[in-house]
């Protein structure tokens, strides 16, 4: 009996303390990271390349999901509010759920499945296949050459796809609001206005989309970093890049809520 | 992929991001006419705004014309002071009546002013003269309901219709 509970509480602890080993080493990564950036913000092509491949990639994705979005909640919304009588407020229904919470949090769930998932396949790859060590060898720092770009990459990339998942969803909600619906499209787009504040909605939402794209860069990269250089392996850290970084976006957002909009 | 064509894309990238923050302020947040406008500043004495919130539209026979530049109990008269801000293009005269309104059943407030006839015109930080407060639910069902029993109950033989 005793030794059951031993075990049990043995592997509590290690579990415990394999969470503060990896959160260790990511902050110790992304120290690394800062530090070893200026190579390539000095030669900004190698974080335009990284651009293209994680933001220039994920725009169709992120503004088809982002119409639909938009059209599903207008519909939704529409049925609601239709019973008070107050359909007009649809328009501030959609811009508000979609500039506040889903625009960050829809488009950070796609962009780690899209972009997140394929950095760290990419770094964990060439991990398995010897090029990170070979790096290291010449005296190139896999760091500064590979990490740091595509964590900028996915950085800058979050706040734009955010803004553009926001607009589009906004114009399927118009789609559906006033064109199929037949909503007043004055009152749409007014109380929308008189309602949506620039710096307390607009820009929080943006200011979370680049919260959440440090997170998904940061555990994208991390994952192919510390992935084990096996094929199981990289399958398992590009699993878990998902994974943890969709649970990352979901909880910072909570975190976010609280202090952005408490006194709202 | 050559690089020219890589940085084009790039480029084209960004640009619909900005035009997509620029749609955000501009259609939906409507940041032109927030601050960027000039107006100037009127003040009413409400006792009681209801639901009333700062940025609320002012409106004329039904056109905004300004938004509720701030709200603030004054601890003397106990009442609010609403300071309004006024397009520059609107002016109105010194009569004029300010009510707090209430748009659909369950709508936002607003302040509506009904334009009075003096020849004078108000200025900057000028006091409109009358201000009637918000309609509170409570207090009209309860007036109601007074009316309503003094009106019924045979020992008040006196009660007005």
């Amino acid at each position: 009996m005793m030794v059951v509970i031993r075990s049990g509480l043995e592997r509590i602890g290690r579990g415990f303390f394999n969470i503060l080993i990896t959160l260790g080493f990511a902050t110790r990564l992304l120290g690394a990271i800062l530090k070893e950036s200026g190579m390539c913000w000095r030669r900004f092509s190698m974080i335009r390349r990284e651009l293209y491949f994680s933001g220039v990639l994920s725009l169709v994705l992120i503004a088809v999901s982002g119409l639909f979005v938009g059209m599903v909640l207008a519909l939704q919304g529409y049925d609601v509010l239709k019973r008070y009588g107050s359909e007009a407020a649809l328009g501030v229904l959609v811009s508000l759920s979609l500039v506040r919470e889903l625009g960050p949090v829809v488009g950070g769930l796609l962009f780690a499945s899209r972009a997140g998932s394929a950095i760290t396949a990419e770094i964990g790859l060439m991990k398995a296949t010897d090029q990170l060590a070979a790096m290291d060898m010449m005296a190139v720092s896999p760091i500064a050459r590979i990490v740091a770009p595509r964590f900028w990459g996915g950085v800058l990339s979050m706040p734009l796809l955010t803004a553009l998942f926001s607009m589009m969803g906004i114009i399927g909600g118009y789609l559906v609001g006033v064109k199929m619906i037949g909503i007043d499209e004055g009152a749409f787009w007014g109380q929308m206005q008189a309602t949506i504040r620039f710096q307390a909605d607009i820009l929080n939402g943006l200011i979370k989309g680049f919260v959440f794209g440090i997170a998904i860069a940061l555990t994208a990269v991390f994952e192919g970093y510390d992935a084990k250089a096996t094929p199981e392996g990289v399958s398992a850290a590009t699993t878990r890049t998902v994974v943890f970084s969709a649970l990352a976006v979901l909880m910072l957002d909570f975190i976010l809520t609280v202090f952005m909009f408490r006194g709202v | 992929m050559n690089r020219r064509a890589m940085d084009m894309w790039v480029g084209l990238f960004v640009v619909i991001g900005f035009a997509a923050i620029v749609f955000l302020a501009m259609r939906v947040g409507n940041l032109t006419q927030v601050g960027a406008r000039p107006g100037y500043i009127l003040q009413a004495h409400f006792d009681n705004i209801g639901a009333l919130k700062p940025q609320a539209p002012i409106r004329v026979a039904g056109v905004t014309v300004g938004k509720v530049e701030s709200i603030q109990l004054n601890s003397k008269t106990y009442q609010a002071d609403v300071k309004l801000k006024i397009e520059a293009a609107y002016h109105f005269p010194k009569d004029t009546i300010a009510s707090v309104l209430t748009s659909g059943l369950l709508g936002e407030q607003y302040i509506g002013l009904d334009a009075g006839g003096d020849s004078e015109m108000l200025k900057e930080s000028d006091t409109l003269m009358k201000a009637n407060s918000a309609v509170v639910l409570e207090k009209l069902i309860s007036q109601f309901l007074f009316s309503k029993a003094s009106e019924g109950s045979p020992s008040t033989p006196g009660a007005t219709k």
